[in-house]
């Protein structure tokens, strides 16, 4: 079924929500254009295709493989091995394929509390009904499994060599627009760079008028009615534009919220919520220790906050509680 | 076999290194467990630098600034006690003991209080015994190189 002058390629997601798929969908009639010049081989969401047909294929069979979601479980990381062996070029698709995305975020927690919450001590689950997955299960004499959960989240890189990264929770459809046409016009920049998206920050794009970053307490979005010419921070709202990559066309601070960080660090930035915390704390306007330990009390889980898209990530990927 | 804690210190040019190099030149004693990187201020640490000295296996992490006041950029060393302040509860949050990480304040003539501080940090850090992040890291991705 497949016609092999056309562009083969296979679009999947692993630990993920679904919204990267609709980015693609949001592509509007792009998308159907992309059918005229591609074999969607591949597409759980929209189309048909089964892993047998996948290792079935030839090594490289596949021209572009777009993976979003991050490596939660067993199944993730076999199938994103697979792609990769079958794939020309493989793209690490949207945030959590980037660098582990909202689903990272379960690495501030242990596999072991998880599956309490979700199976032991919910209140809707009935007692005597509290079942834990297992990966295999013996039953008749027979054998079923489901794929291992890991014990903690990874990103794409984490498991497989990935060509190219596209940011984004979920990429502007815009930049997959662009992205795919690269392809198509084999116009990709040297392997491994960030594609759909720019060498700016978030706040450089930014049309809110900037002065001087003071600040003498951080307020949450609902407890202040926000100037919303003004730049955020220098109202002490959070927002990440600094330490950001740009090219979503900043979206948040356009919609007056704070950017989250979803395009991942900007250039050059190891380790997004170290920059972050940086450009942050050093706004503070104080001298004196008690009233700035007071300020720094105004940010309740800023962990989650520096790392929202990008736990597994940071430096130092997940907690390490004794 | 006993555990030597290792402890990276980032102190400032002016002050604190001119402190720590007294310490030396009068010979005072204090424990070798320190490996000092000089700075040109403290508000030069990016809590990156602390992160990554985690990462690659160091115990502790101590910071010497000027004195408030004394800074020879004048106010670099507010811009590190804030960022600390907030870098102390992000680490916290990551699970790294408080004892890990330390700031203090060194002039050039303290010499002694210098090695005072080395001393009761290596000790400190000593009784927690190792670091958990260097190995646990490993261990995470031992079994999925790609
Ligand atoms: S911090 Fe946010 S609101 Fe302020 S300039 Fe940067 S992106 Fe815009
Ligand atoms: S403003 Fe920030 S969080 Fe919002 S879409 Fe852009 S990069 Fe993502
Ligand atoms: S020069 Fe010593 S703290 Fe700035």
């Amino acid at each position: 079924m497949s016609d092999k002058k056309k562009l083969q390629i296979a679009l999947y997601w692993g630990a993920a929500c679904g919204g990267c798929d609709v980015a693609v969908l949001d592509t509007n009639e792009f998308i159907l254009t992309v059918a005229e010049v591609a074999d969607i081989r591949l597409w759980p969401i929209a189309a048909d295709g089964k892993y047998a047909d996948v290792e079935a294929m030839q090594d490289g069979e596949l021209d572009l493989t777009l993976f979003n979601g991050a490596v939660r479980n067993s199944e993730n990381e076999h199938v994103a091995k697979l792609l990769r062996q079958k794939s020309k070029i493989l793209v690490a698709f949207g945030a959590c394929a980037h660098m582990g995305g909202i689903p990272g975020l379960a690495n501030l927690t242990t596999k072991e509390d998880i599956f309490a919450t979700a199976y032991l001590n919910n209140p809707s689950i009935e007692p005597g009904n509290r079942t834990v997955p297992r990966p295999e299960t013996k039953l008749n004499g027979s054998s079923l499994e489901i794929p291992t959960f890991f014990d903690r989240v990874f990103k794409l890189g984490d498991v497989v060599d990935v060509d190219y990264f596209l940011p984004g929770c979920p990429p502007a459809p815009e930049q997959v627009k662009n992205v795919l046409l690269a392809v198509v016009k084999g116009e990709l920049p040297p392997r491994k760079s960030v594609v759909g998206a720019s060498e700016r920050t978030v706040c450089d794009d930014c049309k809110r008028t900037k002065a001087e970053k003071k600040v003498r307490r951080f307020y949450r979005p609902f407890e202040i009615i926000q100037d919303s010419t003004r730049c955020l921070l220098e109202q002490g709202i959070l927002c990440m534009g600094s330490a950001t990559r740009s090219g979503c066309g900043v979206r948040c601070p356009n919609s007056n919220q704070g950017c989250r960080g979803c395009y991942g660090p900007a250039p050059a930035v190891k380790d997004h919520g170290a920059k972050f915390l940086s450009a942050l704390a050093s706004i503070i306007d104080s001298k004196d220790p008690k009233e700035i330990e007071a300020m720094v009390g105004q940010l309740p889980d800023f962990i989650s906050f520096a790392y929202r898209f990008g736990m597994p990530a940071s430096i130092l990927e997940r907690t390490h509680h004794r | 076999m006993s555990y030597e804690p290792k402890i990276l210190g980032l102190l400032c040019n002016w002050c604190s290194y001119t402190g720590a190099d007294l310490a030396g030149t009068s010979r005072i004693q204090y424990p070798p467990n320190i490996r000092i990187v000089r700075l040109m201020c403290s508000a030069r640490v990016d809590p990156t630098f602390v992160f990554d000295a985690l990462s690659k296996g160091a115990d502790g992490v101590l910071i010497c600034g000027c004195h408030p006041g004394d800074c020879h950029y004048s106010e670099g060393n507010y811009k590190a006690l804030r960022r600390f302040t907030l870098l102390k509860k992000l680490l916290q949050a990551y699970g790294v003991e408080n004892e890990r990480i330390r700031l203090e304040w060194v002039s050039a003539s303290e010499g002694q209080r210098f090695a005072e501080i080395v001393t009761d940090m290596t000790e400190r850090v000593r009784a927690l015994g190792p670091s958990r992040i260097q190995p646990a890291l490993h261990t995470d991705h031992a079994e999925r190189c790609p």
